[in-house]
């Protein structure tokens, strides 16, 4: 081998900041070889990727929509997997977040207190939540895997949905399609930018955002999380209350994701109907680990992939290219950002050419 | 004195643009949109849509110019893609699932100038109609079929979602099962997807697992068709001509045209004539079509065949009383049609079907 990675030993503070950079670098270039071999203007492809889809107000409202209840998701995800409980989980709880908020907003329609808004995103938190929790008690009670059981939760979280969506949540003036009424405006989150849809929904996952970071790096609780993952054995040693830590984590990421999808229901949708969620919990896992488990990451990586979502559903408007290609763009730069981070505890070295001579020969 | 050059170069600069405008006008094609559910290379739905719009720019060439947004998600990303499309200079936008409803109408409501179709719902709007096909005309003769062509006596459904398209559909094809074979019994497999080749295909399996021996499916993928084929059972493909997905189980195929349909509203639109409207097209709309009876003795296939043409000239309607629901009530008198108003929104079953009716 001519390239051999050499561990640092420890991790390389520039490669940190370097490697988003080298990635960003990488995907341009290689995205610009790519959409010159099928025949488009490098430079205008990648701006209508890029730069397009946030060029106006709209656009930048957008992002924001789509970014929120990733952000939501993906924040919650960071707390419980810096405790290594792996939560996959949070798609599922989106679900019963959304599922729990209508219930109460469809309860709330005649209603035009100042209060449902609140009680209907509560309700979102609660579902979710306790939605987390139930995954959190089959671990401590029964030692069961929670990545099995988060996974397979999402299905039963679906389903549900499902059942009540096709079932008594069902608009009775709605020609029994499956979708409820639309919400009374006052369970609906306040617009921030008139004429877009960018709703209130971005405040919280940026509170969000604010308070789990201070959470994890100011207090007791967040420093009892950051133990328990680096070491669980060293959790036990100091006492920390292992299991209710777990149980803790859990609520957090299901309630946040829950928020997530009471957002969707009382945002852009204004109704229950059975795809709120396009996957966000899943992107949501890729977009915590972009962001390094870390908050500040997390924000810019749930940014960067609904930017690259809106530019994606624009380069097959303007540029009539299929969605496949739109989908490989987006692996590469995704993947160009996790394989570059291999450069923060690692060292790119050459070897000797004598060296490889010698291997060729042998 | 420089405001009024400015004023004037200000006029000059906005004549131009708008002379130029003009011209552009006169000769730029019109450009239409279409949002998919699914990838154009479902072979059911969307790639049935996608025929119709390829079909459009045939027909038209120059004169228009189509883009399509696949895959697109039925959640809050539909309004986004909509909106993108009208703002984009898209003058007729073809939504093309129930999901994009609401979102379509208010995309409209913001672009006034831009007309919206939008496929299976029942919304208007002053720039929104919507558009149907009467799949059920289709499937009343594969119900036809399979009664023929069952030996077990047992006809499985692969079906979507408990909506009023298909719970109508399932009715059409138990009615003709009634008629035609009694003692057949039609059972239903729920995969709650549009699009999934991997659950439509087990359920396509446990169905022949149970002894059933013609499958129909109000699924898009061929998946259900391709494991008949292995399994050695017959099929009926949907949407789309799936006879290439099963040389020997394919029976026929109800395949949605929408050609006809679009090249009408592209017509419509360039002649300044479109109008909102609740379009149901059927087998004499042509906008349902059963290109070919395979795999069956020609004596069915010529019964078959009447049946569409007889379908075809309103001689026949599939849903002619006396029709019972599930409760052994009468629902439409005998001889009587039932009304398309009531069809539209259908929510219970007729007797015989084995399933619970949604609330």
């Amino acid at each position: 081998m001519f390239l051999k990675l050499e561990p640092r030993g420890e991790a390389s503070r520039a490669m940190s900041y370097l490697s988003p950079l080298l990635a960003g670098l990488l995907t341009l270039l290689s995205g610009g070889i790519f959409f010159v071999f099928l025949g488009h203007d490098p430079i205008d492809a990648l701006r209508i990727f890029l730069v397009a889809p946030v060029e106006d107000l709209y656009g930048f409202a957008e992002l924001c929509v789509k970014a929120a209840p990733i952000m939501l998701c993906a924040i919650g995800l960071a707390v419980a997997f810096k405790a290594q409980v792996w939560n996959i989980g949070a798609e599922g709880q989106l679900l019963i977040g959304g599922l729990a908020a209508s219930a109460v907003a469809l309860q709330l329609l005649e209603v035009e207190s100042f209060w449902a808004l609140p009680l209907v995103l509560l309700s979102g938190m609660l579902g979710g939540g306790l939605w987390g929790l139930l995954a959190a008690w089959l671990r401590n009670r029964f030692n069961a895997n929670e990545i099995l059981t988060t996974i397979m939760f999402n299905y039963i979280a679906l389903y549900l949905l499902l059942y009540f969506v096709h079932g008594s949540f069902k608009d009775p003036d709605g020609y029994g399609f499956p979708a409820s009424a639309i919400f009374a405006d006052s369970s609906l989150l306040p617009i921030l930018i008139e004429d877009t849809r960018m709703h209130i929904g971005i405040l919280f996952a940026l509170l969000a955002v604010v308070i789990i970071w201070v959470m994890l790096s100011r207090s007791f609780i967040g420093f009892q999380i950051k133990v328990l993952g680096l070491d669980s054995n060293a959790a036990k040693l100091a006492g920390f209350k292992h299991k209710r830590l777990v149980a803790v984590v859990m609520i957090i990421s299901g309630a946040l994701a829950g928020l997530a999808g009471a957002g969707e229901g009382a945002g852009p949708l204004e109704q229950l109907v059975p795809s709120i969620s396009p996957g966000y919990g899943y992107a949501a896992i890729i977009v915590a680990f972009l962001g390094r488990l870390h908050p500040v990451g997390i924000f810019f990586a749930s940014l960067l992939m609904a930017l690259i979502y809106l530019g994606g559903e624009l380069a097959q408007i303007e540029l009539n290219l299929p969605l496949a290609v739109t989908s490989l763009f987006q692996g590469m730069l995704l993947f160009y950002l996790l394989a570059c981070d291999v450069f923060i505890n690692f060292k790119v070295k050459f070897n000797r050419p004598q060296i490889s001579a010698t291997l060729e020969n042998s | 004195m420089k405001q009024s050059v400015k004023k004037l170069l200000t006029g000059a600069v906005l004549g131009l643009s708008l002379a130029t405008a003009g011209i552009a006008q006169a000769a730029d094609p019109l450009k239409i949109g279409f949002v998919y559910v699914g990838p154009v290379g479902d072979h059911g739905w969307s790639y049935q849509h996608d025929q119709g719009r390829l079909a459009l720019e045939k027909h038209f060439g120059d004169k228009v110019e189509t883009t399509f947004v696949e895959s697109v998600p039925e959640g809050a990303d539909a309004e986004r893609v909509i909106r993108n499309l009208a703002k984009s200079g898209n003058k007729l936008i073809f939504t093309t699932s129930f999901g994009y409803m609401n979102p379509t109408l208010k995309v409209a409501k913001t672009f006034k100038k831009v007309k919206f179709e939008h496929a299976t719902g029942y919304k208007t709007a002053k720039n929104a109609g919507n558009y149907l096909s009467k799949t059920f005309e289709g499937r009343y003769v594969a119900g036809f079929v399979a009664a023929k062509m069952t030996k077990s006596n047992k006809i499985g459904y692969i079906a979507s979602f408990p909506i009023p398209e298909v719970i109508r559909d399932i009715n059409t094809v138990q009615l003709a099962l009634q008629k035609y074979n009694p003692k057949a019994e039609l059972k239903i497999i729920w995969v709650n997807s549009w699009f999934d080749p991997g659950k439509e295909a087990d359920a396509a399996n446990v169905m022949i697992d149970q002894g059933v021996d013609v499958i129909l499916q109000h699924t898009d993928s061929p998946a259900a068709m391709q494991a008949a084929e292995r399994r050695g059972v017959y099929a009926v493909g949907q949407a789309s001509d799936m006879s290439s997905f099963g040389p020997k189980a394919h029976l026929m195929s109800v395949v949605d045209d929408w050609a006809a349909l679009y090249i009408r509203k592209t017509q419509e639109v360039m002649d300044g004539t479109w109008k909102p409207e609740n379009y149901w097209g059927g087998m004499a709309e042509e906008d349902i079509k059963i290109p070919a009876f395979t795999n069956m003795p020609a004596a069915v296939a010529t019964e078959a065949q009447q049946l569409v043409d007889d379908i075809t000239s309103g001689k026949f309607f599939p849903f002619t009383g006396p029709i019972k629901n599930q409760a052994g009530e009468i629902k439409v008198k005998a001889g009587e049609r039932m009304p398309l108003n009531e069809l539209v929104g259908i929510n219970w079953y007729v007797e015989g079907v084995q399933a619970t009716a949604p609330e």
